[in-house]
């Protein structure tokens, strides 16, 4: 490259980082999803801190503050800015706490299922015959049962809880990731530098995961993202129908559930702000997956 | 292709067994619906009298053996609960699925593809882009809160529409249906929107990116080179290659819809299967919960045998042997 | 995103014209269309006991005896009945009575019906519990006939108010199946039987052959809606006119409501909490003030029972959780009813006291207890735990709550895995002999006492105290022995009873309803105002 040419290419040194950072700045819906999940999971992992209340301690909570409207104060000179329930639990603690679990819900399942499922994959790809034989008709099957209602009976056996929750979306959602990494390790396993690793007679698992995986990585993470979504939909739904999180660790699904009872009468605030939370966090994740899924599938590049 | 079929038929009768066991530990564990059903004032001698009456009382691998002697037969069991055999109380709901999701699957298909074609052959207009930012809505919001609302905005404040039940129904080939009557149609509308939002998202999506990715092929510029005029080409030529993936995802997508119907029908009171499934798990009335999975699963695996089926109708280039 | 109601209804006249359910002039305005809560599990009137099917089954059939608004019986089909000796009642039955096949109603459906009821195949909750005293049946004549039992049992009366009467024409064993597809659905009631969609809807039209008042309405759709905010928003939209079981949520803003008119009466059902009585060691439930174990149950000690009964201010649950809709409860029935103990206020809030008492008890530092309750079966029942759990958690008592779906909640109940748990109780007979034998007589499988009894609670005084009134023919002296051993549980704290339900139905402004003490939901009581 001359130094004569006046068009400012893009430096050399441009890590695959740097570009797949300008590339997804490309987007400002994804780079706003991407704050807002970024301010989500502050606000999730910082709760203790920040929220004016523990709405789990019984010991804080009045029902003689029950069902106030937003911005009233309560004896103790609290101020509800989004009101409170009908325990006389404040919202905007009750909202913040449901992100917490509603997000570690999503991300935690998602996780688990994406390392079991990843696992699963790559060693189908890897390994081939009998064991991509075994492990793939298990996918299928998993497929061909509608999720919702694997998770509805998984909730139904083993009853309301946080880790039976993630268990059972766990149980839904590993298949999509053993699917996405088998097919992109059948691709890889074919390159060059995979063949260079086997000559070199490294052992089996450190081809498979420190060569292989590293390069099936970017359909992975935008399963993933696309999945932590879905999951924190699964968890509202089953919660809403009665089957997820229990009452005194209200996810925001459940405190729209418990809230729309109050809706005819007119107590909107109840169910509509952790509807509203829901909604921003769903939304601002799948405007990141699906940025993600344009800028890291390369069929799709410009 | 005989072979093909072998093995997925073997596969299904499988699936269908592993998951019947499953069920009839996991109901076990949970509780005993006589617990739940009997009056609270029956006295101990009822109690066991009325759990005999049931065959509760005898071990659960002989309940689980006397359930399969019955299936061979035809026979899945009654209902704890109606005293109705499971299936003729799952085939009098069916029809209120059915017809819900056949509506949403369509709605889908009339509002996503010609959104998608408009978003796909205009990327860069405002109206594509919006299309695009409301598909991820689409899919992002969940079907039940959607379902709230639609009840807040359009039953209650707006009054336009009835927010439950199935409204006056027609028979059809003895069937009761909901879609012949005009106020059937007007109960049908909230759920069935409902029930394809997600779906109208996807096909949009779809046919959006299959437009994109045909738009720049060979055989376009060869149709337009021809002289084509650019709707011919469109709906004819892109139109024929796009459809291929949304045939197979709305056919997938088909058994989703009446599994996720279960979610719209709690919302809006609809007298339909998915319904009778959340009342069945509540009461563990474990006849119709596990009939209503063995339809379920014949339904997939019936599904996607067609879609395949179809495939190769689509696309001559696809083999069935070479498919799992 | 107020709603608003103008909005509503000035909509509803646009769904009315729709769907034509609200349409006030012409035959339409002889129409009915109500909301049930819960799905009716067959037509078929001995076959479940259960609420939904008793509201359905009022506008089919008559009973011999039937139950008034305050759940008193009064006469029916039998015109009047007596004690002929210790152990016979005499029953003369209506004459002129039709069934809605045109046959007249006689002895011998009675004698029928009686035989019919313990023997329905498969019946998950037999009405052979109403029958099963009655040991022999003698017909004197068509309209006169005599019921004999074991021993003396004063409440046959009140037991057959339970038991709809069918036709003897109907054959032997009559099935359910068919009383579902209206074949065999044939009562005296003032309504005949039409259609039936089962988790749907039940169509009746009025039978002109009634032999009571004659019910306002021509037709009757009974519909069912199950979701609170839909039967609400269905009733609210005109879609339906007359809607039972209204949500609290919604109660105190439909009182305000022009458009819409409650009836309310406080219902038979009480809330309670259950102690785990039957162990002396330690209680899964229950831990130390640090999570240590303790070597022995707390519950079992008079004043912790005592402690956890006044910490819990029941008018603030009844104000704040309940929205109004229950009063607070000292015992098992409401004011007014037979063999109410009017000595027994509820009991009072007083935290104090309650502290006081823990620390006699040998917890001043109180404990830590888990406090369970179903979240899908009692009005608000997972908002009541939480709320008791604040209350118990400000004298110490350490409390976490929770809530399960009552399939699994009643099974772990049922075999004694909770240490505090909420529960209720419908007295179908509307007298405390009911929940007395049922819930706090010693468990005995043999005489069949105490089969919901699941905190194992045992007091040999009150099980003879029960014994003697179940055995006193005379009403006005078995209700003083009633008292009696209401006052003797209640001072024991064999539970701690918390409130009494309201039953609350909502309904266009322009009609009126007889608010019922059982929770029935019955047409012929639906009229317009006059």
């Amino acid at each position: 490259m001359s130094a004569a040419l006046d068009i400012p290419a893009p430096p050399k040194e441009e890590t695959p980082f740097q570009r797949f950072a300008r590339e997804f700045a490309d987007s400002k819906l994804a780079v706003l999803g991407l704050v807002i999940v970024l301010l989500v999971a502050v606000l999730a992992i910082a709760a203790p801190w920040i929220a004016p209340q523990n709405p789990y301690d019984l010991a804080q909570l009045d029902i003689m503050d029950g069902r106030l409207p937003p911005g009233s104060v309560s004896a103790d000179g609290l101020t509800f800015w989004l009101g409170t329930d009908d325990q006389g639990r404040d919202m905007l603690s009750g909202i913040i706490y449901g992100l917490r679990i509603s997000l570690s819900v999503g991300v935690g399942s998602a996780v688990i299922a994406g390392v079991i499922g990843s696992a699963l994959g790559l060693i189908a790809a890897y390994a081939g015959g009998k064991i991509e034989t075994a492990i793939m008709r298990l996918v299928d099957l998993q497929l061909s049962f509608p999720s919702i209602l694997v998770a509805l009976m998984i909730l139904a056996f083993l009853g309301k809880g946080v880790a039976n929750v993630m268990l059972a979306l766990v149980i839904v959602e590993w298949a999509r990731y053993a699917r996405t990494a088998r097919s992109a390790a059948l691709v890889e396993r074919r390159r060059e530098y995979i063949e260079a690793a086997e000559c070199l007679a490294l052992p089996r698992w450190r081809v498979l995961f420190r060569h292989l995986l590293p390069n099936c990585m970017p359909p992975l993470i935008v399963i993933g993202t696309i999945q932590i979504a879905r999951a924190i939909t699964l968890e509202a739904t089953l919660s809403f129908l009665g089957l997820g999180v229990p009452i005194t660790e209200p996810s925001l699904g459940l405190l729209i559930a418990n809230g729309y009872q109050y809706m005819l009468s007119g107590k909107y605030w109840i169910s509509f702000y952790p509807g509203i939370a829901l909604l921003v966090t769903i939304v601002a994740i799948n405007l990141v997956g699906d940025h993600l899924r344009d800028v890291l599938n390369p069929r799709l590049q410009r | 292709m005989t072979t093909w079929l072998l093995r997925r038929l073997i596969q299904a009768v499988f699936v269908v067994l592993v998951m019947t066991v499953i069920v009839f530990i996991g109901l076990h564990v949970i509780g005993d619906p006589i617990d739940i059903l009997i009056s609270p004032e029956a006295d101990q001698a009822e109690r066991a009298r009325a759990v005999a009456a049931l065959g509760l009382d005898q071990p659960l691998w002989k309940q689980y053996g006397l359930f399969l002697w019955g299936g061979l037969h035809g026979d899945l069991g009654r209902s704890f609960v109606f005293n109705e055999p499971a299936l003729q109380l799952i085939g009098g709901r069916m029809p209120a699925t059915m017809e819900l999701a056949v509506t949403a699957v369509l709605l889908s298909v009339v509002i996503g593809i010609p959104l998608g074609l408009y978003a796909g052959l205009n990327p860069d207009s405002l109206l594509g882009r919006t299309t695009m930012a409301g598909s991820i809505l689409g899919f992002s919001l969940p079907t039940f809160w959607v379902g709230l609302m639609l009840i807040m905005v359009f039953a209650v404040q707006l009054g336009w529409l009835p927010s439950t039940g199935r409204g006056e129904t027609a028979e059809l080939f003895g069937v009761q249906w909901s879609f012949l009557t005009r106020d059937g149609l007007a109960h049908m509308a909230l759920p069935a929107l409902n029930l394809s939002l997600g779906n109208i998202a996807l096909v949009l999506r779809l046919t959006r990116a299959g437009v994109r990715e045909n738009i720049h092929m060979d055989y376009v510029r060869f149709a337009r080179a021809k002289g084509l005029s650019p709707a011919r080409v469109v709906l004819v030529h892109v139109m024929k290659n796009i459809l291929i993936p949304v045939v197979t995802i709305i056919g997938l997508e088909f058994g989703s819809t009446i599994a996720f119907s279960v979610v719209t029908e709690s919302v809006f009171a609809w007298p339909g299967m998915g319904k009778l499934i959340i009342d069945s798990i509540n009461v563990l009335d474990r006849p119709v919960i596990v009939a209503y999975l063995m339809i379920i699963v014949f339904l997939f695996i019936t599904i996607n045998l067609l879609v395949d089926l179809l495939y190769t109708v689509l696309d001559p280039r696809v083999r069935l042997e070479n498919r799992q | 995103m107020v709603v608003r109601y103008q909005a509503a209804m000035r909509g509803a006249v646009v769904a009315g014209c729709l769907v034509g359910a609200a349409a006030m002039n012409g035959a339409a305005a002889q129409t009915l269309t109500m909301a049930s809560s819960a799905p009716i599990t067959s037509v078929d009137p001995h076959y479940h006991t259960f609420t939904p099917n008793a509201s359905l089954d009022a506008h089919l059939f008559d009973s011999l005896l039937d139950m008034d608004a305050q759940s008193r019986p009064v006469a029916a089909l039998a015109e009047s009945w007596k004690l002929v000796d210790e152990r016979t009642w005499e029953l003369k039955l209506r004459q002129g009575v039709k069934f809605h096949n045109g046959a007249a109603f006689t002895a011998e459906d009675v004698a029928y019906t009686l035989d019919r009821v313990p023997r329905v195949p498969n019946s998950p909750g037999s009405f052979a519990i109403y029958t099963k005293p009655i040991v022999g049946v003698e017909i004197v004549d068509p309209h006169t006939i005599r019921l004999r039992t074991a021993g003396i049992y004063p409440l046959v009366p009140i037991d057959l108010t339970q038991v709809a009467i069918i036709p003897h024409g109907l054959g032997k064993d009559p099935a359910t199946e068919d009383f579902n597809s209206g074949k065999n659905a044939i009562g005296t009631g003032p309504f005949r039987f039409v259609s039936y969609k089962p988790g749907d809807r039940v169509e009746m039209d009025r039978f002109d052959g009634y032999w009571g008042k004659k019910p306002y309405w021509q037709h009757v759709s009974f519909r069912i809606i199950p979701n609170d905010g839909a039967r609400t928003a269905a009733l609210l939209s005109g879609d339906i006119g007359f809607i039972e079981a209204v949500p609290t949520t919604d109660a105190a803003r439909l009182r305000t409501d022009k458009r819409v008119h409650l009836a309310e009466t406080v219902s038979l059902r009480i809330i309670f909490l259950t102690l785990d009585q039957s162990r002396d060691g330690p209680t899964p439930f229950i831990t130390g003030p640090n999570g240590e174990k303790l070597d022995r149950n707390p519950l079992k000690d008079h004043r912790v029972r005592e402690a956890l009964s006044i910490a819990i201010n029941r008018p603030a649950i009844v104000e704040r959780v309940m929205e109004g809709a229950a009063i607070p409860a000292g015992q098992f029935l409401p004011p007014g009813s037979y063999s109410y103990a009017p000595d027994l206020p509820p009991p009072a809030y007083d935290a104090a006291r309650a502290k006081k008492l823990l620390a006699e008890a040998g917890f001043p530092n109180g404990f830590r207890i888990t406090l369970h309750g179903p979240n899908d079966r009692y009005v608000n029942d997972a908002k009541i735990i939480q709320s008791i759990g604040q209350m118990w958690t400000r004298i110490g008592v350490q409390t976490s709550v929770e809530g399960i779906t009552w399939s699994n909640y009643i099974a772990r109940a049922n075999k004694q895995e909770f240490s505090a748990y909420l529960l209720g109780w419908g007295s179908s007979s509307g007298e405390a002999s009911n929940p007395l034998r049922s819930l706090v007589a010693t468990f005995d499988a043999a005489k069949g006492r105490g089969a919901v009894n699941r905190g194992r609670y045992s007091n040999p005084q009150l099980d003879a105290l029960i014994d003697k009134a179940v055995t006193t023919a005379d009403d006005a002296a078995r209700e003083k022995v009633l008292q009696q051993a209401t006052k003797l549980a209640m001072d024991d704290v064999a539970f701690i009873p918390l409130h009494n339900q309201k039953n609350i139905w909502g309904m266009r402004s322009d009609l009126t309803y007889i608010a019922r003490a059982d929770e029935q939901s019955r047409a012929q009581d639906v009229r317009p105002v006059q």
